[in-house]
């Protein structure tokens, strides 16, 4: 029931929001979210006391072709549960004080995506995880067609078309999967039981993995991520960035691992190989990006990169430091987005070249931009700490030359980090920006839920550690052929 | 029976006071740095000050009382919870206090609370006094994180956060474009180390299993087989120490990191901070021991930083730059020392090289502070009557430095020059080139700037005074203790037992235990050794007395230099270097990939593939015209198909 009442309440959420009218739609959005939170707080006490059989649901829905209705909340897909409903209220603070045309459209489009993605992270039959996989599509795909920026509808086409040939390959994959399945059925403990050859694995491999690697994205896959991120309107960045990419990474551990394991046997090396490559590249890049919403998409890029390798080096040190990494990146890259959109608000401007000085005249913004950055980079006491280190040496017992160059990001990380901080933050006031109120109190209440979070998983990040443990060695477990 | 229970009631009285006391010594700075953070603007300056100060005192006095009870074998462990376990990996966030971080917290609290103090004074004008404090605490705590940490990863806690408060406070004044870039440059600097470093650590916990010094201890013998592991192991830590403690390669942000308040160069980058790549050598030293070309790399990577340093250091004007040099130089001296196996030797080094260096720096702060700001010594001059108290305390600690008899650096130089006497004679002469060199580039500075006329302007030197007592006091302390500093390792020869070889013996036996040093020198050569090395001290200090007071050379302008002055004043051009061949590439392929590659060439390889999506491209436009209708149209097509395909099986 619980577990109905966490996935279905967004959508109510998002429909009341539409009938509510323009006026009171932010604000109403904001208290379905703080709802949806104070639910999944209770959801995570349920958990701790009676474990995931409480949240089993089962249903059949389709006879043919067998389809049901099948959620589970396991500790994976709690902790993902928990990223999106801790960031939907953040999300939704951070267009307080915006002016917004069309709010409630607005808004229930975000509620709309929050009850997607929890589809996405709860759905245990497999056409069912692609229909929520598709549906989120939609709701981003219309703030940021509807409510982006000026180049917004070729960029958009580009986006939509690119993750939809991607998903086109997977429903495929999920076909043929339910061909090779003798008991005829979508439903995940039946995919993870089958046997397909290995022939079949090997392209089913494909099929996957580019779904996958384009929603992540992995380079060279990632045309798209920059000019989106760039284009949306704030809310609609930190949806794609913040959570969206998840899913990606999500299904790698939940979908290809465990029942392709030959074919990421097989194909592993390579897609590791890919995703190293990815963030050196990605951060050598973002040294030299001027836009900031470019630096971060770049930046974001690499740090996904680091994710997807974590996972490709089948370790429960990897899995772990995905998982980790996954909340740490989405409540960073939110943080980063939002900051910068605060900059934009203020200066209309976010091209580093144009800014500076900023820290002077508003010192309380400086500090809790700088806490994210510090996060970005990875330094001990901040949650990407623990993530990165966690999937470093997953990555080192894989291949310890991999490490080293995935080490990289350790340096250039702290290159284009701190490069755009100084730039955009630091030096003389009043030289190129000449005045910059410091933050509102709906700002500072966002950005002050981030900093909590950042700093205080840095210090004790076990409950994630926790939750996650057992379902990702369960599913290191399948992958050893 | 009562008897037995009572006294298992005080040993576990005992423990639970130690366990308090040694929470307290990093929770008291951090309690400072959150007092101050969040209430400052609500305090008065006076207060935030005292604040600051009085909470490392208060670290300080703790330590006292531990030091008070401790022996050398005693360790005290305090675990607070399980910080990172998964799999077979549990790092727990865990503090150990041991012979060791003993004296290493005696140093960090001591001088970090005078430096408090001085700081109150320096720092009084400044509109960012409570910003400082902040950050001072701050750094202080993750200081004791580093010295305290039961494990590596807990070291490495500290080992970054003291680089973040370095970077926060090289940039203290950062409407300053130019200190910003110095910021910056030693923050990445020491990321290149702390990568190797974060390696090391994942050798280490792969065939360990763990990071836990004691159990790395106990354990490191029996890998003794495998030489290319040890060797990869240490080197990479090594490279994290180089970056930490400015050596060759990665030396040159210490020099620009004088763009922070001097208080902060005085704490940061001459006593402690700079100080924990030996540290974290002496920490692991069973390691170090077992792995001798590494050993051999540390000793002439450190034999090369000291002299090069030295060299630089001649014709630098800048009075912090010389400083600056000086350190490089002495830390290249210590690395020497543990390159040697002489691991408490260098830490002897360590402590009196932070009493004087510390009192060098708070030295020149009380002078740029008399002069309003003016650093370059070709403007000072005569200042001996002007500012007494700084300058006797700045003389004595030159002495010191200079290795002049009996005083503290004396003792600390002797046994390091003693060990490379006695297994490594160009070594020895190497080292003894560079401590001529600093006796006379200490006493170029001491006579460029307290002696003679003054050669700044008739109105600066109308407002030159003597520093209020907040700091001076830290002044006169830290000159007694440079006196005095060489009493905690006399030597044999001196009828006494060197008390901090045997207080650390328990912490470097693992490293003695496989290196076997052999006899030690005889006492005659002893002495003959340290007749040498302090005739040689006095001569170069009269030397420079000869050039800079007799014959009153002033260092020539800028653009009068030429020639190999020219070059050493220029540092050997090696920050150019860098910057031609490493920055300066590094940016032209980022600015290439981005422009050029990822634009052009990745896009266009999308773009073919999107010839083929296009086709399905131009189809699927019928059902994207942007309605949701047509999506759950899509969507049941989709199911059609799922059905049509399940009728063909």
């Amino acid at each position: 029931m619980l577990t109905l009442l966490l996935l279905f309440f967004p959508l109510a959420a998002a429909l009341l929001v539409l009938l509510g009218g323009a006026r009171n739609a932010s604000r109403l959005a904001l208290g379905f979210a703080v709802a949806e939170l104070a639910l999944t707080a209770y959801a995570v006490t349920v958990f701790q006391a009676s474990g995931p059989e409480a949240f089993y649901i089962f249903q059949p829905w389709i006879e043919s072709p067998k389809v049901s209705f099948h959620l589970g909340l396991d500790g994976l897909s709690l902790v993902m549960v928990m990223l999106t409903n801790f960031l939907m209220p953040v999300i939704i603070l951070s267009a307080f004080h915006r002016n917004i045309h069309h709010a409630s459209g607005y808004f229930s489009l975000i509620l709309l995506m929050q009850f997607a993605l929890i589809g996405v992270f709860i759905a245990m039959d497999g056409l069912l995880y692609y229909i929520f996989w598709e549906l989120a599509l939609i709701p981003v795909y219309f703030i940021a067609l509807r409510w982006g920026g000026a180049n917004r509808v070729a960029v958009t086409l580009k986006f939509f078309i690119y993750t939809l040939a991607g998903s086109l390959l997977m429903l495929f994959g999920f076909i043929m999967l339910y061909w090779y399945n003798p008991a005829q059925s979508f439903d995940i403990r039946e995919l993870y039981r089958i046997y397909i050859t290995d022939g079949n694995q090997s392209w089913l491999f494909w099929t996957f993995f580019l779904a996958f690697a384009v929603k992540i994205p992995i380079v060279p896959f990632h045309t798209w991520q920059a000019d989106t991120y760039r284009e949306a309107p704030t809310q609609g960045t930190m949806l794609l960035s913040g959570i969206m990419l998840k899913m990606g990474t999500y299904s790698l551990i939940r979908w290809l691992l465990p029942i392709l394991p030959v074919g990421v046997a097989k194909w592993g090396p390579l897609a590791i190989t890919l995703c190293v490559i990815g963030i050196v590249y990605a951060s050598i890049i973002a040294m030299r990006q001027r836009n900031l919403k470019n630096l971060l998409a770049y930046s974001s890029l690499a740090h996904v990169g680091l994710i997807s390798a974590g996972i490709f080096a089948l370790n429960i040190q990897g899995l772990q430091g995905s998982v980790v990494q996954m909340v740490a990146h989405g409540v960073n890259v939110v943080g980063l987005f939002f900051c910068a959109d605060i900059i934009f608000n203020r200066t209309v401007t976010i091209n580093s070249d144009n800014l500076g000085g900023i820290r002077t005249l508003a010192p309380q913004f400086a500090t809790a931009f700088l806490i994210i950055v510090l996060g970005s980079v990875a330094l001990p006491l901040t949650n990407g700490f623990i993530g990165e280190f966690l999937l470093l040496y997953g990555v080192y017992e894989y291949n310890t030359w991999l490490s080293v160059f995935a080490g990289l990001t350790v340096i250039l990380g702290a290159v284009y980090m701190l490069r755009m901080y100084k730039k955009v933050m630091l030096g003389h006031p009043g030289a190129r920006v000449p005045e910059f109120s410091d933050l509102y109190w709906n700002e500072k209440l966002a950005l002050g839920m981030l900093v909590v979070v950042i700093i205080g998983m840095g210090i004790y990040p076990k409950p994630i550690l926790d939750l996650a443990e057992p379902v990702l060695q369960s599913i290191l477990n399948k992958t050893i052929i | 029976m009562t008897d037995k229970h009572k006294t298992v009631e005080e040993s576990l009285d005992q423990i639970r006071t130690t366990t308090f006391l040694g929470l307290l010594i990093p929770l008291l700075p951090l309690l400072g740095f959150l007092v101050n953070g969040f209430l400052g603007k609500y305090l008065p300056k006076s207060v935030i000050g005292w604040i600051g100060s009085l909470s490392v005192l208060g670290s300080f006095i703790c330590t006292l009382i531990l030091f008070r009870q401790a022996g050398p074998t005693d360790a005290i462990q305090i675990d607070l919870f399980s910080w990172i376990a998964l799999g077979s990996i549990d790092i727990s966030f865990g503090l150990t206090i041991d012979a060791l971080t003993l004296i290493m917290l005696m140093v960090v609290t001591g001088i970090g609370f005078l430096i408090h103090l001085y700081s109150i004074g320096y720092m009084h004008a400044d509109e960012g006094f409570t910003r400082f404090f902040v950050y001072l605490n701050l750094f202080i705590f993750f200081m004791l994180l580093l010295v305290m940490g039961s494990n590596l990863l807990m070291m490495f806690i500290g080992w970054e956060g003291v680089g973040l408060c370095s970077y926060l406070l090289i940039g203290f004044w950062f409407k300053n474009p130019s200190y910003n870039d110095a910021a910056q440059k030693a923050f990445v600097m020491n990321r290149i180390g702390d990568l190797g470093f974060l390696l090391g650590m994942f050798f280490i916990l792969f065939h360990f299993g763990t990071l836990d010094f004691s159990t790395i201890e106990q354990m490191a013998p029996s890998l003794v087989a495998d030489n290319g592991l040890l060797i990869a192991i240490t080197m990479l830590l090594f490279i994290g120490a180089t970056g930490k403690s400015a050596q060759i390669p990665l030396y040159t942000w210490l020099p620009d990191a004088m763009a922070g308040p001097t208080p902060v160069s005085a704490l940061i980058h001459a006593a402690t901070m700079v100080t924990a790549g030996i540290y974290m050598i002496v920490r692991t030293n069973v390691l170090f021991a077992m792995a001798p070309f590494t050993l051999a790399v540390i000793l002439w990577i450190g034999v090369a930083t000291s002299v090069v340093a030295a060299i630089i250091g001649l014709k630098q004007n800048d009075i912090k730059k010389v400083l600056a040099y000086s350190t490089v130089s002495q830390l290249g001296l210590m690395f020497a020392a543990l390159g040697l196996g002489a691991f408490s030797s260098g830490i002897f080094h360590l402590v009196t090289h932070a009493f004087f260096k510390a009192l060098l720096f708070l030295g020149a702060g009380s002078v740029i502070h008399a002069l309003h700001g003016q650093q370059d010594i070709r403007w000072m001059g005569g200042l001996k009557k002007l500012i007494p108290i700084t300058y006797i305390t700045f003389i004595i600690a030159s002495l010191a430095i200079s290795g002049f008899p009996l005083l503290s650096g004396f003792f600390s130089k002797d046994e390091i020059l003693a060990h490379a006497f006695q297994q490594n004679l160009p070594v020895w002469i190497i080292l003894s080139l560079s401590s001529l060199l600093t006796a006379f580039y200490m006493f170029r500075l001491v006579y460029l700037t307290f002696f003679n006329d003054f050669r700044g302007t008739e109105e600066t030197r109308s407002h030159i005074h003597e520093s209020p007592w907040t700091m001076t006091v830290p002044l006169i302390i830290l000159c007694v203790l440079s006196v005095l500093g060489g009493l905690m390792g006399l030597p044999v020869v001196f009828h006494a037992n060197h008390w901090l070889n045997t207080w650390l013996a328990d912490v470097t036996a693992p490293a003695a235990a496989i290196l076997h040093q052999g006899h030690h020198i005889s006492h005659t050569m002893e002495v003959i050794l340290m007749s040498v090395a302090g005739i040689g001290a006095i001569l170069s200090i009269l030397y420079a007395r000869h050039v800079y007071l007799t014959r009153r050379s002033v260092p020539e302008s800028d653009e009068a230099m030429s020639g190999w002055g020219k070059v050493i004043y220029q540092k050997f051009y090696v920050d150019e270097l860098y910057d031609r061949w490493i920055v300066a590439p590094a940016f032209k392929l980022a600015e290439w990939l981005g422009n050029v590659f990822d634009k052009h060439v990745v896009d266009r390889v999308v773009t073919l593939t999107a010839g083929f999506l296009d086709a399905s491209g131009r189809t699927l436009r019928v059902f994207q015209s942007g309605n949701t209708g047509s999506y759950v149209f899509a969507m049941v097509l989709g199911i059609v198909v799922l059905f049509i395909i399940r009728l063909l099986i």
